[in-house]
């Protein structure tokens, strides 16, 4: 089992590298000049400028600093805002999207997994249909729409109350965050609904239900201690997958209901041409991810211990 | 022993309907058909899919109104709003009537979207005016609205408004300041509903009518008719939707179709050489699965970079490509692999099949079916990727519409003209929805694993 750990974080440093050899080519590619964004300045100005930034070294020297540099944690300086570093914005803004992440994460997970087993106890009948037909929709309409649809309803709803029962928009206190995160959790939802469905279809016929129900196990014990269970574990794999589309997905979210987290923050580097903030965002988001995925999968390996046998 | 008579050893006559074959044999394409037609969800979205098409290639031919086209007298305009218009004479300058009997802020004529001529005495103690429009009543708080003049001389006691005016109720109020220019406590204010007009001449420039001697001052003309409203810059709903919807399922449909094509024959080399080239092969695949994707695809289209004057189609369909091969590979070389091993595989061998004959008869269309739901799955997925980085301004460049970029504008004013933002979200849904269900046809009809579980 340390072993499967040890091989697999090696594994996610490598891929870690990659994303950041990706990241910094595709960023040297990038068509315009940092340095030609302000006002015009002199030759002498800019060849500082240039060798403050390392500029002026061949390619791939800069390639060669910039991975010593990541290796430290050193994310460098922003482009467009004087003496801030990269560091300190994802350490300011990463929090906020973490933890619009996690709340909608676990609301995916618990919404899926409820809705989905329901699906499945009340297969072809009137729940079923409701909630597949709502889980369809969920996968169809786009987050954007729905994030403006539910400000719309929060709108209305404020009005008629006549106070502000939930903000529309903003970030501060859990009001805040319960709207943007069940937005931001609904696609995952529906998608994990679709699965726990199919996989609870399978263990309601298995033998150890029949086994369970044929010696008088009551039925709520079974549907919690054997379907319930058994069916979760298909879920639990495509929860890495899940949390990587969640947190990058962030940002439309973030984007509509005004959330200052990491994800509109890296759109405004993008419109500015920040480019360490782009490049420092993006090597942190992947390598989140990628060990986001590989917790999920020892996790998994704690808790279905066929797969500690492999 | 039984004697034998020479009955017995009379020939059998033939038994020929044992080898008859009963149905006619069919393909495996037109089994899947079969299967298709059979899924009502599926058949019905292959129809919302066919129309879409439709809506996209031939539409353009039967609504020929330029998607760029801006119709500033109606801009905004939910679908169905009245744009009937009566012609008036061409404006004529005006200074002001003093003449005009009534008392206080008055109306000189009736409002119309040619011009507002207001008049009033003036106000007590006040060194100049400050007119303000507003479409809401002033209401105790003082809310005026948005000053559209300063008049600072007292004795100026006229205004006339030819700012941008629509039909509709609009609340005017003409504030006295005092001789620093500060607002003053006394005002009036005067309702004002505003018709739409037009005059020859501008009917004629917009192409209303043919001749200028079809047309009367008091006669009553409709404008341009816009089936699904018009957007904030006064374009055309329906055109935009139509020029959108190529942009958006040109993205949705090559860059699947591409990106497929690449996959198809990146897995199935890996699954055909084997040993360590696959090994290298699915590794490199593996990374590129890791990338975070739409961070990428910004990134990658930033870099493949948008010159001026370019929608920045191009850029979004290589990213598009790059970032969304390794799945199919996966899923082929998986395929390949598994055909390998199949019985069918090596009775065809004994038979003394050729490497050739094998990949061309049995490989590629056993293949086909998965490639084939894969291709409509990702169609949503490419579609749903493009209208996400159009709606946060990273996909394609304005004024190109798409879909996506005409929900990122719809939505700023959503509260006033919902149907900006209405019509292409229901777009995009309707066209992820189809895609979706048909590809859950496809596999039904096409998989034959699925097909022994039901």
């Amino acid at each position: 089992m340390w072993l499967y750990v040890i091989k697999r974080l090696l594994q996610g440093i490598v891929t870690v590298w990659f994303i950041a050899t990706a990241t910094f080519f595709a960023m040297h590619n990038v068509p315009g000049d940092p340095l030609l964004n302000d006002r015009a300045v002199t030759e002498a100005i800019r060849a500082n400028l240039e060798a403050k930034y390392g500029l002026d070294q061949p390619i791939g020297t800069q390639y060669l600093i910039y991975l010593r540099n990541l290796s430290q944690g050193d994310f460098g300086i922003s482009f467009t805002q004087e003496n801030r570093e990269v560091n300190d914005i994802i350490r300011e803004h990463f929090p906020v999207s973490a933890i619009l992440g996690i709340l909608a994460v676990v609301f995916a997970a618990a919404g899926g997994v409820l809705f989905g087993a329901l699906t499945a106890l009340y297969r072809n009948r009137l729940p079923d249909y409701i909630i597949m037909f709502l889980v369809i929709l969920g996968i169809s309409v786009p987050s954007f729409v729905v994030a403006a649809l539910s400000q719309l309803t929060l709108v209305t709803l404020n009005s008629a109350v006549g106070t502000t029962v939930l903000p529309v928009a903003g970030w501060g206190t859990i009001l805040h965050m319960l709207v943007p995160a069940m937005v931001l959790g609904l696609g995952t939802m529906a998608y994990l609904t679709r699965l726990m469905r199919s996989s609870m279809l399978e263990v309601i016929s298995s033998d150890f239900v029949r086994t369970a129900k044929s010696k008088g196990v009551p039925p709520a014990r079974i549907f919690a201690k054997h379907q319930l269970r058994n069916a979760i574990l298909p879920v639990i794999t495509v929860l890495g997958p899940a949390i990587a589309a969640i947190t990058t997905g962030g940002f439309v979210v973030e984007l509509v209901f005004a959330i200052p987290g990491l994800g509109r923050y890296f759109v405004q580097a993008v419109q500015q041409l920040d480019y360490t903030v782009i490049m420092g965002t993006t090597v942190f988001y992947g390598a989140f991810l990628v060990f986001m995925v590989i917790v999920v999968d020892v996790l998994y390996g704690f808790i279905d211990p066929r797969v500690r046998l492999e | 022993m039984t004697d034998t008579t020479s009955a017995d050893f009379a020939p059998l006559h033939e038994q020929r309907e044992v080898h008859t074959i009963s149905r006619p044999s069919l393909s495996y394409w037109q089994d899947a058909w079969i299967r298709l037609k059979l899924n009502r969800r599926a058949l019905v979205s292959l129809f919302i899919v066919i129309a879409l098409l439709l809506f996209t290639l031939v539409g353009p031919w039967i609504w020929r109104i330029d998607s760029a086209f801006q119709d500033l007298d109606q801009v905004s305009q939910p679908p169905g709003t009245n744009r009937g218009a009566l012609v008036v004479e061409d404006y004529q300058p005006w200074f002001g009537d003093r003449f005009l009997a009534g008392e206080d802020l008055r109306l000189v004529e009736s409002g119309t979207t040619q011009a507002v001529r207001l008049q009033w005495d003036a106000l007590d103690g006040a060194s100049g005016h400050r007119v303000y429009r507003n479409i809401f009543p002033v209401g105790p708080e003082r809310a005026y609205g948005i000053p559209l003049a300063e008049l600072l001389d007292p004795e100026t006691d006229y205004f006339e408004d030819r700012l941008d005016l629509k039909p509709g109720r609009y609340y005017y109020s003409v504030v006295a300041i005092g001789p620093r220019g500060e607002l003053l406590d006394n005002y009036q204010t005067i309702e004002v509903s505003v018709q739409r007009v037009t005059t020859v001449t501008e009917a004629l420039e917009r192409g209303l009518v043919d001749d200028a001697s079809d047309l009367q001052v008091g006669d009553q003309i409709d404008l341009i008719w816009h089936p699904l409203g018009t957007d904030y810059l006064g374009r055309d709903m329906l055109a935009r939707l139509m020029a959108g919807a190529r942009v958006s399922l040109f993205i949705g449909i090559g860059a699947p179709f591409l990106f497929v094509l690449f996959g198809v024959a990146y897995g199935s080399m890996a699954g055909f050489i084997g040993g360590r080239t696959d090994q290298l092969m699915m590794r490199f695949a593996d990374f590129v699965v890791a990338l975070p994707f739409l961070l990428f695809m910004i990134l990658f289209k930033i870099a493949f970079g948008i010159g001026p004057g370019e929608s920045g189609v191009f850029p979004m369909l290589v990213a598009l490509v790059v970032l969304m091969w390794p799945a199919t590979a996966r899923l082929v070389r998986g395929q390949i692999l598994q055909i390998r091993e199949q019985g069918y595989i090596s009775a065809s061998q004994l038979l003394g099949a050729k490497t050739n004959y094998l990949i061309l008869r049995h490989m590629i269309p056993n293949t086909l079916g998965v490639v084939l739901v894969t291709v409509t799955f990702a169609i949503p997925s490419a579609i749903f990727t493009e209208a996400f980085l159009s709606f946060i301004g990273m996909g394609v460049a304005p004024p190109t519409p798409s879909w996506g970029s005409m929900s990122n504008e719809g939505i700023k004013t959503m509260l006033t003209t919902p149907h900006e933002l209405i019509f292409p979200a229901m777009f995009i849904s309707l066209t992820v929805l189809a895609f979706n269900l048909l590809g859950d046809g496809l596999r039904d009809a096409l998989d034959a694993r699925m097909r022994n579980t039901e």
